[in-house]
Parts: structure tokens; sequence; C-alpha cells
């Protein structure tokens, strides 16, 4: 158990090993930092002053080593734009961004596994048709353009659908910005207040409908494969219960290669959520590095790389702690995975 | 298996036969008999060559062109479709904010989203196709090299990594030049987060074919292990490779888009089917819904035709599922 | 093991001379893009109770397909086109899923081809048999436990108390099919279908293995249908031989005729030798040819383009099994209408 824990945790430093080093070298070789840090009418010698005074003639190695210890200690630099500390932005933008992340994982999960399950078991059910055609839908449908749609629906035509049936069918939901939010230490969030959990409802799910499709493909592919193998069919000649051979033996294996893709796809959602974000208007994170993209602005750009590559290296270490938690075979064969890898 | 190969060099007589041996050979295949058994495959095919077509032969079918700024009057804009009250026979489907017809712009727009879809898959297939060649078939450190940066870019995901790269080459590029290279910047942003996955299911085929015994035979001759991968290896993976490429097409359509929308892709002085969905959303209360739901529509029946037909391919070559 | 015998609701089977399993003109197709396939055709056969049925083949002859049909375990979109099959007088062709599930691991049990997929990888074999107990009988979990370590032990598992708790990745081969015989038998059934229960295991481990089998059905006293390509296995296991080709059976007799005896030239190519008067042996021992794929059979008998002693009558008609010598075989050479010259 610990030597693959240690295993695993040298991967994942490896992994921020990498990305730090993307970020670093966007930091420092993506145009001049001096350039952007300082007016046009600076002179030569205030500009080498600068230089010196930030370490940028320090050998490469050097330059690294001390921009990985400032990142471990949470010090992103200065943004251009907002002439602020990147990791205030990123402070104040990161509970909005978790909350909605959050959310939409929820709702994914508990609706994509089930549907998943479902129409592995009934596989020419008229039911199953209807959610495979609606996740065919779901994954075709561009993130943003499922958001214009609810807006559209939700936002702008309610009212005129509803006075034009004479009653209320649809509801008026909010389709901008957070509502109202509740600070709780430093971390703000929108569950404490009712527009604060309105304001979460439609850019939640733009955000968990194509993940929700995915993992409901992805559960149904390894259902039918799981429910062709022959331990299956052995306990079905053993004479268990339906419930018990599709609950008790087709799931737990489905699980297995289910929690490794499926914690991906959840990571990533963090990362999609950028897309949500700027339909809604969301005040995350994502709106903070599209901003920065447009204007060039790299330190922004370096560190929400550096946290989304965290967040992903944090979730792929819970998910593999999970998968050994379920397979036996991880457990014992420790050694012999061990030298294969 | 080799003789096979060498026939098409040896041209002249058999060829015409042979071209019509595997005609007769497709039209009689399980392949050709499932597509003309599904009416759904056969509309998603025709869709797709609709929006292929009249892409390639935009300035033939569109009735206006978007992009001449000489024929575009800011006094057309936001006209409605001609069905509503102030339409106008010019613009089918109304104008956006700039005066640009709705449907010649979704024209061109798809001329551009599939002119950056297939490059940017052609791309991705070249070079994931190479990389998995030299990773399987070489192995050792240079596997273990290209496997660990798949790894790594596989954990972030495709919008985000095409959004860095062009992120990077607007910080790299001067202003003016990138509004000339923006297409080259995309296929490569686009491009760059899909050659993983045809990486790796090369790198499984070459793995298995290395250690058979012919491969092992035609490398003892002296034949250059590039050649023999190209004859053994490639024909075997072409399936599995079609498949990829099918569902990143409508995966690179879908990432153009979205850069688009977010306003780092395409210029706006050349729209995509993306950009009209911004200018339309940027306007979501004012009731000129025809700029965003014309092009999204466009967009969404696309790239669903584009998926339908991947899915049906990927069926269609996987016997296993019959 | 009282309260286990007394499952069976059926009178004592050694007072009616009716078989435990009879098949009746079994067909199984298989529908596919192009129409549809037959895969078992007009097969009948039987089994006595506590008899050993060797059925042979090569793969793709259809005997899989029957021993599933039997257990009513055939994956769509194969399924039972006609004929019936009986247990103990009682059709079990048309059952509803939960009737035959209740039939499955209670009366019917069988063994997989591969040791290494029949067990479920993430609960231990002792999981595993409790609950197939627990699903069957009224004892409690402590007793099925006991039971199961019982079992353990009959198959042949060195302390069994302890491994009860291990998973199926930490035994061998040869072990991990001790289990799924346990397994099979572990609600005494009266029929176990073996379906190629050795070609995965290592040939040093396959006598030790058929023998275990063979001892404890003899002592559960339960039938076998020993599905196998193996003829070295049938000549050594079974009381009696069905020989299947291309969905049909061909010959079925006693073990000793059809082996020693063969009539039917597919047989007799089968056991790499036979004496007929006229015929070199060299020609028989191997058989030219792969067996007909199922949207190819040739008209008459499946066996013609192989044959090395077809006639017209092969090509045209298809053979029926008929009576020669002690067993079964069907092929017009032992027609009594072609030798006395009256056609049908």
């Amino acid at each position: 158990m610990i030597a693959f824990v240690v295993r695993r945790l040298l991967q994942s430093i490896f992994v921020m090993l990498a990305v730090g080093f993307i970020a670093f070298s966007l930091f420092n070789y993506v145009g001049d930092p001096i350039n952007n840090m300082v007016g046009q009418d600076t002179t030569l010698e205030q500009r080498q002053e600068l230089r010196e005074r930030l370490g940028l003639d320090d050998p490469f190695v050097v330059q690294y080593g001390r921009f990985l210890v400032k990142a471990v200690q949470g010090d992103f630099g200065i943004s251009y734009r907002h002439r602020r500390p990147v990791s205030q932005l990123i402070a104040e933008r990161m509970p909005a961004t978790l909350e909605l992340s959050l959310v939409a994982a929820f709702l994914a999960l508990f609706i994509g596994v089930p549907m998943g399950v479902y129409t592995g078991l009934h596989r020419r059910g008229f039911l199953s048709q209807v959610f495979l055609t609606i996740s065919l839908i779901g994954v075709s449908l561009p993130t943003f353009l499922i958001g214009i749609l609810l807006i559209l629906i939700f936002g702008v035509m309610s009212q005129d659908i509803n006075s034009a049936l004479g009653f209320s069918l649809l509801p008026q939901l909010p389709t901008f910005g957070r509502g109202e939010v509740t600070q709780v230490g430093w971390w703000s969030t929108g569950f404490l207040t009712q527009s604060g959990i309105l304001a979460l409802i439609l850019p939640s799910i733009t955000l968990a409908l194509f993940q929700m499709t995915l993992i409901m493909r992805l559960v149904r592919s390894e259902m039918l494969e799981v429910l062709r193998t022959d331990y299956i069919k052995f306990a079905r000649a053993r004479g268990l219960t339906n419930r018990a051979v599709n609950f008790g033996h087709a799931l737990k294996n489905t699980l297995v290669p289910v929690i490794t893709i499926t914690g991906l796809q959840l990571g990533s959602i963090i990362a999609f959520a950028l897309i949500t974000e700027q339909v809604f208007q969301w005040p995350g994170m994502g709106l903070l590095f599209i901003q920065a993209i447009n204007e060039v602005d790299i330190p922004v750009m370096a560190s929400y790389l550096m946290m989304i590559g965290f967040f992903f290296v944090v979730i792929n270490l819970v998910v593999d702690l999970l998968y050994y938690v379920v397979d036996p075979r991880l457990r014992a064969d420790r050694a012999v995975a061990a030298g294969h890898q | 298996m080799a003789v096979n190969q060498e026939r098409p060099l040896a041209a002249g007589p058999g060829l015409g036969e042979r071209i019509i041996d595997v005609t007769k050979r497709f039209f009689d295949s399980d392949i050709w008999y499932s597509f003309t058994r599904s009416p759904v495959i056969i509309v998603s095919a025709v869709i797709t060559l609709i929006f292929v077509g009249a892409s390639a032969f935009a300035p033939l079918v569109a009735p206006n062109n978007p992009f001449d700024l000489t024929t575009i009057d800011l006094l057309d804009s936001f006209i409605p479709p001609i069905w509503q009250d102030g339409g106008d026979a010019r613009f089918l489907l109304g104008t956006d904010d700039q005066g640009r017809g709705i449907l010649s712009t979704i024209i061109y727009g798809s001329r551009i989203s599939l002119g950056v879809g297939f490059a940017s898959v052609l791309f991705a297939m070249v070079l994931g196709i190479s990389l998995g060649l030299i990773s399987g078939y070489f192995g050792g450190t240079i596997d273990a090299i290209i496997m660990r940066a798949a790894d790594v870019q596989l954990t972030f995901p495709a919008i985000l990594i095409a959004l860095l790269i062009d992120g990077l080459a607007r910080a790299v590029l001067p202003r003016d030049f990138h509004s000339e290279v923006w297409f080259y910047v995309l296929v490569l942003a686009i491009g760059l987060s899909f050659w993983v996955q045809y990486a790796r299911t090369v790198r499984g085929s070459a793995m298995v074919e290395r250690n058979k015994e012919y491969v092992q035979a035609a490398r003892v001759i002296g034949i250059p292990p590039f050649l023999i991968m190209l004859r053994h290896v490639l024909p075997n993976v072409m399936g599995p490779v079609l498949v990829i490429a099918t569902i990143n097409l409508a995966i690179a359509v879908i990432t153009e888009a979205t850069l688009s929308f977010l306003g780092v892709g395409v210029p706006l002085t050349s729209p995509s089917l993306g950009t009209l969905i911004r200018v339309g959303n940027d306007f979501p209360f004012s009731g000129e819904w025809w700029i965003t739901i014309f092009p999204g529509v466009a967009l969404a029946v696309l790239v669903l035709a584009v998926n339908l037909l991947g899915d049906w391919l990927r069926d269609a070559l996987n016997p296993k599922l019959r | 093991m009282s309260d286990l015998s007394a499952l069976s609701p059926q009178t004592n089977p050694a007072q009616s001379n009716q078989p435990l399993l009879q098949v009746d003109h079994l067909r199984i197709e298989i529908p596919n893009r192009r129409g549809t396939l037959v895969a078992v055709d007009d097969v009948s056969f039987h089994i006595n109770e506590g008899e050993v049925l060797g059925v042979v083949g090569e793969s793709g002859a259809g005997k899989s397909l029957t021993g599933a049909a039997v257990i009513g375990l055939l994956e769509p979109p194969c399924h039972i086109a006609g004929g019936q099959i009986q247990l103990d007088g009682r059709r079990i062709d048309n059952l509803s899923y939960e009737k035959m599930r209740r039939i499955r691991g209670r009366e019917i049990g069988m063994v997989f081809q591969d040791p290494l997929t029949s067990l479920n990888p993430l609960y231990t074999i002792g999981r595993q048999l409790t609950e197939t107990i627990l699903t069957h009988t009224d004892l409690n979990e402590k007793g099925a436990r006991a039971r199961a370590i019982e079992l353990l032990e009959e198959v042949g598992i060195p302390a069994a108390a302890q491994r009860i708790d291990q998973y199926p990745h930490q035994f061998s081969g040869g072990m991990r099919q001790r289990v799924v015989i346990a397994l099979a038998l572990c609600i005494n059934p009266r029929l176990i279908i073996a379906d190629e229960p050795t070609t995965a295991l290592d040939v040093s481990i396959q006598a030790q293995i058929i023998a275990l089998l063979k001892r404890l059905c003899r002592e559960h006293g339960a039938a076998v249908m020993l599905v196998t390509h193996d003829m070295g296995v049938i000549a050594e296991t079974a009381d009696r031989v069905a020989v299947m080709y291309a969905g049909r059976i061909v010959e079925i007799g006693p073990v000793d005729d059809v082996v020693l005896r063969a009539q039917h030239p597919y047989t007799a190519g089968l056991m790499g030798s036979i004496p007929l008067v006229g015929h070199d042996v060299e020609d028989l021992a191997q058989i030219d040819g792969a067996m007909p794929r199922l949207n190819a059979i040739p008209r008459g008998c499946a066996f013609n383009p192989r044959c090395p002693r077809a006639f017209d009558r092969c090509r045209q008609e298809r053979p029926d099994l008929q009576p020669v010598g002690a067993t079964q075989a069907a092929c017009w050479l032992f027609d009594k209408g072609v030798r006395s010259g009256t056609d049908g």
C-alpha cells in the first residue's frame, strides 16, 4: 500500500514539474517580461536594474528553481493587467469555479451512471434508445450552444411561453453571474442564499450535460463488455438472481475502469467550466483565464495552468487510491505491477 | 499479402479489373450493406456531403460574400429572416450586427469550420501515426518518452491546450502577422490535442506486429523498418484510425466553434459558425434570435451528422458488436 | 447434506426409466444482418441418470451452443428455434427466466472452459460459493460458509479454511478449475454441463481435473454432458459419445463402439485411424480441409466435400441418424435403401 502511494505521488510530482516547466517557460520566454511590466519611457539602465533585481539574468536552473519555490508558496507573480498578485486574483475567483464544478460533477455522476447502467442492461429497450439519442445530441451540441439555448428558453422566452400557455410552465431563471454570495472566511459561497442557488441551476446543467452523456456512454459500453465475460455467464449458470448478477457482479466490475475515466472527466469539468463561465458571465477562474489570453497576461495564464494541473493531479491520485480499494488484484500484485511499469 | 501490395505497381493490364473488383467487393461488403439499411446514416452522410459541398463551392453557392467588405452595408444590419416583418429578399435568414447575411455567413463559416477541422485532423493523424509507429517499433527510451508526453498531454482537455497554444501564438507573434496565419495557429492548436489517440492505437498494433515472424524475416533481409511498418502495420490500423478521425472531426469542429465563441479563434473579419453565435449571444435579450439560432442549428446538425457517421462506422467495423 | 438432497422435487429417478435429459430435434438459429444461420440443426439425444455423455466435434460444430441451450443460457441473438428439451420429463426450454434460474445451479450445473475468467476477480472465492449456496438453500450465512469449506476440501484444495477468503488471482489455473467445479457442484445438481473443462489448462493438470470431475460426479450421482474436442478425454471418461459436425450429430453411441469401431467417415477421421476394408489407414488419418462456415453448409451431407467416401447421393440428400451396429450414424453408406436399390 505505502509503496503504491509513494509511486503514485512521485508520478504526480513529475507531472507537476512538467506543468510547472511549461508555465515557467511561458513566464520567462514568451515576450519580454520587463516590457510587460514597465512603461515606454523607462530607460535601458532602469530596465537592466529591474532585470537584475528580478533575477532574470540568473542561470536557467536557478530561475526555474526559484519559480517552483515561489509557486509552492502560492506566489505566482503580479498580473500585468490587474496590477495585483495573481494568487489574490485566483483566490477570489476559485470558489465560484469550484462550486459550479462540484454541482455539475454531482449532476453528471448521479444521473450519468444510473443511465449508463440502465442502457447497458436493457440494451434494446425503448428507454435505452431514448437515452442514447439524447446522449448523442448531448455530445454533438457544443457546451456554449447548450448554455445559450438554456438562456434563451429560461431567461428570454420563458415569460412569453408562459403567458401564451396561460400557466407557468417554465420558471424564469437567472442567466447572469452568481447571484448573492456569502463570505465564509476567504471563501465566497452561493449555496447559502436563494438567489445564489437559483443562479447555479442553468450554469451547472450546461456544464454537466456533456460530461453526463460521456459518463453514460462509458458506463454503458463497460457494462456491455462485462456482461459478455465468462464470470457473468458462470454467475448466471449458478442460478444467481438477476439482481445479484447485474448489480453484485457486473456493476462492481464495471466500476473499475469507470472510476478511472470518470475521475479524469470530473477533472476536465474544472477546465471546461471556462466555457460555461464565459456564457453565463460566471466570475470564476476560467473567465479570468480567457481575459488573460485576450490580453496576453502571462502570469495569470501560467498560474491558471498550474492550478488546473494541480487539480488534475490531485484527482488522479484520489482515483488511483479508489481503484486500489476496489480491485483486490492491485492490492496483492503490488510488487508485480511495480515491476511492469 | 506482399503480393497484393505489389499489384498496383504492376499497372497496365488488370488494373481496371482490379478497381472494378474492389468496387464490387465494397458494394458487396457488410459495411455497405449496413449503410443501405440505416436511413439515419444515409441522411447523416447526405447532410455531411451537403456541408462539404457547400463549403467547397461557397463563392458559387452563397447569395452574398460576407468577407467582402465592399458589399457589406451597416444599414443592412439586424434584418430579420425573410418571413418576418421587415425581412429582405436578399437575406433569406436575416443579417447580423454588421449587415452580413446569415445564410451566406453560415456557408462561409462552415467552410472555415470544416477547413480547420479536416486540416487539424489530418495534422493530428500524421503526427500521431508517426509517433505511434516510432514508439511501438523501437520501444525502449523513445517509447517511454513519447508515452509519458502522451500521459501529461492527456492530463489537459483539448480545449485548454488549444486555448493555451492560441494564447501563446498571440503573445509571440506580432498582431498583424497573427491575423494572417490564424488558420495555421488554429490547426496546430486543435490538432496537437488529438495526436495521442492515434499514437496509442498505432503503437499497440506496431508492438504486436514487430514480433511477428514475417517482420523479423523482412528485417533479416534488410528491408528498412520504416517500409515494414508502412506495409504491415498501417493496413491493420486503418479501421480504428478512420473511426477516431471521424469522431475527431466532430470534436475539431466543436473546438474551433468554441474557440471562436470565446473570441480567441478566428478573427472577426472572417466569421466562423462560433463567431456568429458569439455575436448573437451579445444581444440575447433584444430579440435578434436568428443571429444565434441559425448558425447554432447548422453547427449542431453538422456535428450530429458527423458523430452519427463515426458511431456507425465504429459499430460496422467492429464485428464483436453484431 | 440431507437438506440438500431433499431439494429435487421429482420422484426417485431410479424407479422411472425415462432419461434425465431428453433433447428432441433441437434447432438453434443465429439471425444476422443477412438472414439466419442455423447453428444447431435437428439434434436429438438423451442422457441417463448418472451417465457421462461426451460431445465431440471441431470448434463451431455447435456443441457448446447445445450445452448452453440445455442450461438456458444462449446469448441473444442466438435462440432455440425448434425442438424441445426435457429434464425428468418436464419441458425446460420454454420456461421463464426466473423459473429457469431456479433450475440452474440447483438441477443443472455448468463448468466453463477457462478457469481464469470464470471467477469474478473482485470477490473472494468464499463469497462466490456462499452466495450460490444461499441463493438455492435455506442455510444461513454460517452454514453456507461451513458447506463452502467442506466443498473446497472435497475438490482437493489444501488449507481450505484459510484459502476460502482469498481472491481468484491468488490461485493457480488448476486450483481455480477445482473451485469452479466446487461451485458447479455445490447444490448437488443432477446434471453437469462441462464445456471444454480442461482445454485452457496445463497438460499436466488436465488428467487430474478430469479424474476429479469424474469422481465427484459419480459420488454426487450427477450425470455429465462433457463437451470437448479432445477424443482422449472422451475415451477415458464418457459412457456414450455424440459426434457433432456442422450443427448436426453425425454419430452417437457407446464410447467403445464409437472410438474403436467408428462408422461415420468423419468420426473415423477424428479417431485418427480406422480399419476399413480397402482403405489405407493413411488416407483417413487426417481429414483434409476445414469444417464449412455456417453460412456455407453444402447441400446434402455437410461432410461431403471432405469425405473420402462421398458419392452422388451424399451431395444431394441429407442423411439422418440410423442404427449401424451398436451405434447410430448419419451416413448414406449405411442406408439399407442403397443396398437394396430402393430410394426414397
